[in-house]
């Protein structure tokens, strides 16, 4: 059984828990790590300890406002981007956030997916964490350039291409529906058919031509991805 | 018009000009025609419409005439400053406000001063041959002194109740120096001849009935050319009295712009230094101010009172 | 930016017409004062001359040989000369009898030997000040009481005083005409700190609820401290309703949130179709909500700040590169490349935050309706006005309804399935017409819709 290889790791800072089991269990089940502080005191703890890919970092928390974290993470110089969720939706809110070192905001509730979005260009732009090249036979996966090198070429996926490349390659030898696709892919207010995975399909078997990978159909259970 | 019960006292009266122009410019004057003459002549030529009619009398009628019936004339002309001064004081002179004068020579601007005369000795010139001629007062008194055998009855003066003029004299003289009355008493003590005007006085002179003659109006024995052989005139060397010549408009008048007219035309003439040789009247001495200014002190001597005091002093050193 | 306030007078004006009207009533009084005062002094004068004449008069009378003889001096008289030539007139009486001078001259008989006495009356038609004194004489038989009058027209009196008078005027005027100009002067350094109060208030941005900080006259301390407790209270409620907004926004964001990823998760699990739409709808109610919620907002601040706008110089381009920098990880998502037309910086008076927000829908707009794997231009431009262009690919507004659009919370025909609340074209038109320019809509000629913001 081939072991998921992409990993980042996620410090959630997030005092509800709901939200933040719900935030965690999409993480963990994309394969990611997170750790959950539910306070500023244990967040500065466990950024001053682990070493975090991103963090995601709610305002309102019952120990202060998030602002104070952002405020003393960026005082110790740590680089590790913020993603900062949240409630309030006043433009100036969000300008005061940025202003204090957060690299994006997402105002809850939030599409999992612009999450993801932005947690992906936030990294890209924080060029020190390019180490999540995932390597499968001789095929190796950028997700966070979005870059997919076959042999000697490098091909740059287009977002939806990427997304549904991610799925694949974290389990490879796995059926993946049309119907699980489609959901990972398209926002709730896109007025698509799951018909368009099969475009995506499509063009990720063309990026695989003269690879050791490539995309099988099963009929009615949905696409995989095979290693010769 | 002159009452005809007056015109018998008229010492002199002439018109000037046309008898049918409409405007007679009426001038009452105690100043000798010939005089004038020129001055009318000269303003009638300036004046085609209007003719003069002008009336002499002594100054001291003159005054008198004037109070009773100042509407009968336009113009009033006497050398007796201190009378001219009263009646403008009294109200019946015309102000002409638009007349240059110096200050000095006008007063309310209704008074003009016009020329400067001084009362002068007048001696006969036979009388004092061989002997110097006095130059002061005090000199005179010393030559009547000296020869009073010829001076007796031979000197002449102005009879001061009769003669606004010589009233004039007498006073601003006593005003001026005691001598006055020690001359006066000399006069007495000589038989004086009284007069009531200066022509009388230069007439006997010449004729020599007179040796001397005091407070004569100078202009007038210069004026006598035809005498300057038989009489000389002597300005008294210290403190001459000066007599300013004076004109103003009645305020009856009826014709106020003539008489104006008149005014600023003989205060021209007599202003007028290059004109003194074709104006026998001397003109108005300009270069100092008079001692005998146009004041309410003229008025001093008219009172009554004082004037009564004078006579009776007058008359003691005078008739002896 | 003074309507609706009440206006009763104005604090220059009372300042100025009260000072003037003081120096007009001061200068009036001085004129009357010193009129009168050099009135009285004038008078004085000629009393005083009038006085000496009379007594020289008197000084001179004597009784000798039952006669009366007043052989008064010269200078009784000259005395009495003036440089406008004053008439005089004069009286001696002996009991009730005149003696001498003018008689109907009238007579004031003061007491014996007490000085003399003064009055006004009319001689000769001419109006006279006169002076009167008595002396008793006393002789061998004979006992008389002498009075003397002398009178004087008031010509000089008049004319010094009309001289006195034109100067005392000219220098009222002049003391008035200086105070007047004095009080323009100190009405405005008076009212000056008033003004300069006023502006700082009214310069301050939106936000800046700071106590007043330059110091101010005296008399202004109990306004400024009003005003300081007033901004103060108002911070601190504006602060508690920012606050009350935030937190309510937190309260029913954050459960939204949980609900929304326990919803993705599920709709991950779930694989019946009925199931999966409810799901969906879910899902999509859950995001029109939030977003309808936060342009209200949104629209709320401008409604707010379009008139207080915080004016600062912008530069567009670099305020399009942020927000195509921000917005470009939705972009993406949907395959969507944002590409930024610009020469080089074009530079504008604005409010940043507003701006911000009406690109921002724009471009949110463009988003949702340009097809996937499309371009979405944003063209930065200077002439004629500066302008912002958003241009997609997509199908265009529908004809007809361009000039609805902006109207608040419509929304095309053709929006379908696309979540939105209606307000984010009037939210941009509106911080257009702020900053006194327009949003006009037109369709591309190749297709696609082109929304222009311009200033």
């Amino acid at each position: 059984m081939p072991r998921r290889l992409i990993i980042l790791k996620f410090l959630l800072i997030e005092d509800n828990y709901e939200l933040a089991n719900a935030i965690c269990a999409r993480m963990r089940s994309d394969g990611h790590v997170v750790d959950h502080a539910d306070k500023i005191f244990d967040a500065i703890e466990y950024s001053q300890i682990g070493e975090y890919d991103l963090i995601l970092l709610d305002v309102m928390l019952p120990d202060g406002d998030g602002r104070e974290f952002l405020k003393h993470h960026r005082a110790r110089n740590r680089s590790t981007p913020v993603i900062v969720l949240t409630a309030r939706s006043q433009v100036s809110d969000r300008i005061s956030l940025l202003d204090l070192g957060a690299d994006d905001y997402v105002t809850k509730p939030f599409d999992h997916a612009e999450l993801e979005a932005r947690c992906r260009a936030a990294l890209r732009r924080n060029s020190g964490t390019s180490q999540s090249i995932t390597v499968l036979a001789d095929v190796a996966f950028d997700p966070v350039a979005g870059s997919l090198k076959v042999g000697d070429s490098t091909i740059k996926l287009r977002n939806k291409e990427l997304r549904i490349f991610e799925l694949l390659i974290n389990a490879p030898q796995q059926i993946f529906s049309k119907q699980k696709l489609f959901d990972r892919l398209f926002s709730y207010d896109d007025d698509v058919s799951e018909n368009a995975i099969e475009v995506y399909i499509g063009r990720l078997r063309k990026h695989l031509v003269g690879s050791q990978l490539s995309i099988s159909t099963h009929r009615s259970l949905g696409y995989r991805l095979d290693h010769d | 018009m002159v009452q005809p019960v007056l015109a018998e006292e008229w010492e002199d009266q002439q018109f000037f000009g046309s008898a049918t122009s409409q405007k007679t410019l009426r001038i009452l004057s105690n100043t000798d025609t010939r005089f004038f003459a020129p001055i009318i002549e000269s303003f009638l030529k300036s004046q085609p419409s209007v003719s003069v009619k002008y009336l002499v009398t002594g100054s001291a009628e003159l005054y008198d005439i004037f109070r009773t019936s100042p509407e009968d004339f336009d113009v009033v002309i006497s050398s007796a400053m201190d009378l001219q001064f009263k009646l403008v004081n009294d109200g019946y002179a015309l102000a002409l406000g638009d007349l240059e004068h110096p200050d000095w020579a006008q007063w309310r601007e209704s008074l003009f001063a016009f020329s400067t005369e001084p009362a002068t000795i007048v001696i006969n010139r036979e009388a004092f041959e061989g002997v110097p001629t006095p130059s002061s007062r005090q000199d005179l008194i010393k030559a009547l002194r000296q020869r009073p055998e010829t001076f007796q009855g031979r000197v002449g003066t102005y009879d001061v109740r009769h003669s606004g003029l010589g009233y004039f004299f007498a006073t601003q003289d006593a005003r001026a120096s005691e001598t006055y009355w020690r001359l006066t008493e000399v006069f007495g003590s000589l038989g004086v001849r009284l007069y009531c005007c200066s022509g009388d006085m230069i007439d006997d002179l010449v004729s020599g009935k007179i040796a001397v003659a005091y407070n004569v109006l100078g202009s007038y024995a210069l004026g006598r050319e035809d005498a300057q052989s038989q009489i000389k005139v002597i300005l008294p060397s210290n403190f001459p009295t000066k007599m300013m010549r004076s004109a103003f408009v009645s305020t009856n008048t009826r014709l106020p712009d003539v008489a104006g007219t008149f005014i600023k035309h003989l205060t021209g003439i007599q202003a007028d230094i290059s004109k003194a040789a074709t104006f026998p009247l001397p003109p108005l001495d300009r270069t100092v101010e008079p001692a005998i200014s146009l004041d309410p002190a003229l008025m001093t001597y008219l009172d009554r009172l004082k004037r009564r005091t004078f006579i009776q002093e007058w008359e003691s050193a005078i008739i002896q | 930016m003074i309507e609706g306030v009440k206006i009763s007078g104005s604090l220059r004006n009372r300042l100025t017409v009260s000072l003037i009207g003081g120096a007009a009533v001061l200068a009036l009084l001085m004129y009357f004062i010193v009129r009168a005062y050099a009135t009285q002094i004038a008078q004085q004068g000629q009393d005083n001359i009038l006085g000496a004449s009379v007594n020289s008069i008197l000084d001179a009378a004597n009784v000798s040989e039952g006669f009366i003889d007043v052989d008064f001096p010269y200078a009784s008289f000259s005395m009495l000369g003036t440089d406008t030539d004053d008439r005089v007139f004069y009286a001696i009486y002996q009991d009730d009898e005149l003696l001498s001078g003018y008689d109907g001259l009238a007579q004031i008989f003061p007491e014996v030997d007490k000085g003399s006495a003064y009055g006004n009356t009319t001689f000769k038609g001419a109006p006279v000040r006169l002076a009167s004194a008595s002396r008793m004489l006393v002789g061998a038989d004979l006992r008389v009481q002498l009075t003397v009058t002398v009178a004087q027209t008031q010509d000089s009196l008049l004319g010094a005083l009309n001289r006195i008078g034109r100067n005392v005027a000219i220098f009222g005027a002049g003391f008035f005409l200086l105070v007047v100009i004095l009080a323009f002067w100190a009405t405005s350094t008076a009212i000056g700190p008033l003004a300069q109060l006023t502006t700082s208030v009214a310069r301050r941005g939106p936000q800046d609820l700071s106590p007043v900080a330059s110091p101010v006259p005296r008399e202004m301390a109990p306004l400024v401290f009003s005003l300081n407790k007033l901004m103060a209270r108002l911070e601190y409620s504006l602060s508690r309703s920012e606050d009350f907004i935030a937190e309510a926004a937190h309260r029913v964001r954050t459960p939204l949130a949980t609900v929304r990823s326990h919803a993705e998760a599920t709709l991950l699990r779930v694989d019946k179709e009925e199931n999966r739409q409810a799901m969906r709808s879910m899902i999509r109610a859950i995001d029109e909500s939030s977003r309808a919620a936060g342009q209200l907002l949104d629209h709320a601040m401008i409604t707010f700040r379009a008139d207080n706008l915080d004016q600062k110089n912008i530069d567009l381009v670099e305020l399009v590169q942020d927000l195509a920098m921000r917005l470009s990880p939705i972009a993406e998502m949907r395959d969507i490349e944002l590409q930024l037309d610009a020469l080089g910086p074009v530079s504008v008076i604005g409010d940043a935050i507003l701006l911000q927000n009406a690109i921002r829908n724009l471009v949110d707009n463009a988003l949702k309706y340009a097809p996937s794997e499309s371009i979405v231009r944003l063209v930065v431009a200077t002439t004629p006005k500066p302008s912002i262009s958003v241009v997609d690919e997509g199908a265009g507004f529908p004809v007809g309804e361009i000039n609805l659009l902006p109207d608040r919370f419509a929304r095309g025909s053709n929006s379908g399935g696309i979540i939105g609340s209606g307000l984010g074209l009037t939210i941009a038109q509106e911080v257009a017409e702020a900053h006194g320019g327009g949003l006009t809509l037109n369709n591309h000629s190749r297709g696609g819709a082109c929304v222009t913001f311009s200033f």
